[in-house]
């Protein structure tokens, strides 16, 4: 059976620190590298490298940090955050990286999708999206729309009609991120991951909002989703990475141990 | 030596990495006039089977692929790779293969999700050397939309399941193929290379 997956996700500014990581005094402070070899040791499915400064120094460290993890490390790798332009994709991949991830490029310009499934493969192209949600009118379904910038700039994008393009463009997996639920630790937005699973028909990753492995649990039946992208949870250590699998297998849900 | 085939297609470094880690001299290589000078040859590949196999063609690897399997150094195909073994695709058109071995390459049924993004398990058909050291029901990452149909049963060595059950070992003499990413299935993942350089 397929497994579910669960990922951390590393957010990497300038000075290759982590963002909200907090290490007890026995541990290599603030090294991602350090942080991604212990993910792998815990047998985390993937690993997700995030560009929080999206500038060309940011890529610079975090490219330099794929190139080290990627020779001890044999899960997938998966860098987002700044990419802009086709050449990035291209430099991305190069450099060491088995996926992409594409978030407001896409939106500005969604060939950016076609031609990196065209040249690469769908399987190294995701998608992935900032979604709000929308005040709902009386009987109306959910709907959620499309920022893009870090969540900063509002799109008039519904979120529902955006995937669908992404899909159709090539992209080989999504990644959700609730703006509503991230940094809440209160849970994913469980209604967004599910309109979307059912709507397209590739694997989804959701992320935004990780309190707890409940949590993962919720999203990852009721939500629909492939795969629970998590970060403060696992940097913080109040769960591990077997604790959260053992967990959900004691649920019935099937995972790598 | 062990030669890593570059038609242009995907991320091969990877691969290499792992056989490096491993202890391994591998080389990624564009001349198919290096064959000879290799004690194995990996197919690796993400791309589409059409493009893949014209490359190939184009730059003139499929007559020392041929010759130097009849010669019996190991050959190992990987997502793609393993799919380039067989005689034919229906990955957007018809395409003809390696035909190293016979069987389709088709589509996933609809019902499931698609491409098949993961890791999944192993049911072991057949005790082949690549997999010694391998439990049963063991987990590797997986990506891909097309599976193998191996038209003669005995060349499958291991199967997987999603949404129905196929090929993902596939072996015959000194030709193996794997539809995961050995390179990116951390420990067994890692012992399958090791088994495979080890052959001789």
């Amino acid at each position: 059976m397929l497994a579910k997956r669960i990922i951390p996700c590393l957010d990497v500014k300038n000075g290759r620190n982590v963002r909200g990581v907090k290490f007890s005094a026995d541990r290599d402070a603030g090294d991602p590298v350090e942080l991604a070899t212990r993910y792998d040791r815990e047998r985390a499915d993937e690993l997700v490298f995030y560009d929080i400064t999206a500038s060309a120094e940011g890529r610079d460290i975090v490219m330099d940090l794929v190139q080290e993890v990627s020779e001890q490390v044999f899960i997938p790798l998966t860098v987002g955050g700044g990419i802009r332009a086709f050449a990035d994709i291209r430099e991305i991949l190069k450099g060491g990286a088995d996926k992409v991830s594409i978030n407001s490029a896409a939106v500005k310009d969604p060939d950016i999708i076609r031609q990196g499934a065209e040249s690469f493969g769908s399987q190294c192209i995701v998608g992935a999206i900032d979604a709000l949600r929308k005040p709902v009118i009386a009987g109306a379904a959910s709907a959620w729309e499309i920022y893009i910038n870090g969540g900063r700039s509002a799109t008039g994008i519904d979120a529902l009609e955006w995937v669908e393009e992404l899909v159709d463009r090539g992209a080989g997996e999504l990644v959700l991120n609730s703006i509503d639920a991230d940094g809440t630790r209160d849970g994913y937005d469980i209604e967004l991951n599910r309109a979307v699973a059912e709507r397209v028909d590739v694997p989804i990753v959701a992320s935004g909002g990780c309190g707890s492995d409940e949590h993962i649990y919720q999203v990852l039946t009721e939500g629909k989703a492939s795969a629970a992208l998590a970060a403060s949870i696992f940097h913080y250590g109040d769960y591990s990475i077997p604790e959260v699998k053992n967990f959900l297998k004691q649920r019935g849900v099937v995972v790598r141990e | 030596m062990i030669l890593i085939i570059d038609y242009g297609m995907g991320n091969l470094r990877s691969v290499q990495k792992a056989f490096e880690y491993l202890g391994h001299k591998a080389v990624i290589s564009e001349n198919p006039g290096q064959v000879r000078e290799a004690s194995h040859l990996v197919l690796p590949g993400d791309a589409a089977f059409g493009d893949a196999m014209r490359n190939l063609h184009d730059a003139g690897w499929v007559e020392p692929i041929h010759s130097s399997i009849e010669g019996g150094k190991p050959f190992l195909g990987i997502c793609v790779g393993l799919q380039l073994m067989f005689s034919e695709s229906e990955e957007r058109g018809k395409h003809r293969g390696l035909d190293l071995l016979p069987g389709k390459v088709v589509h996933f049924p609809d019902s499931e999700r698609v491409p098949q993004i993961g890791w999944n398990q192993i049911a072991i058909k057949k005790p082949v050397e690549i997999l010694a050291g391998v439990p049963e029901g063991s987990f590797f990452y997986f990506v891909h939309s097309y599976y193998v149909d191996a038209a003669v049963p005995e060349d499958c060595a291991a199967t997987t399941e999603y949404g129905l059950e196929y090929t993902s070992i596939a072996q015959r003499d000194n030709i193996f193929g794997v539809q995961f990413h050995p390179e990116k299935s951390q420990d067994f993942g890692l012992k399958i290379l090791k088994n495979f350089a080890s052959l001789n």
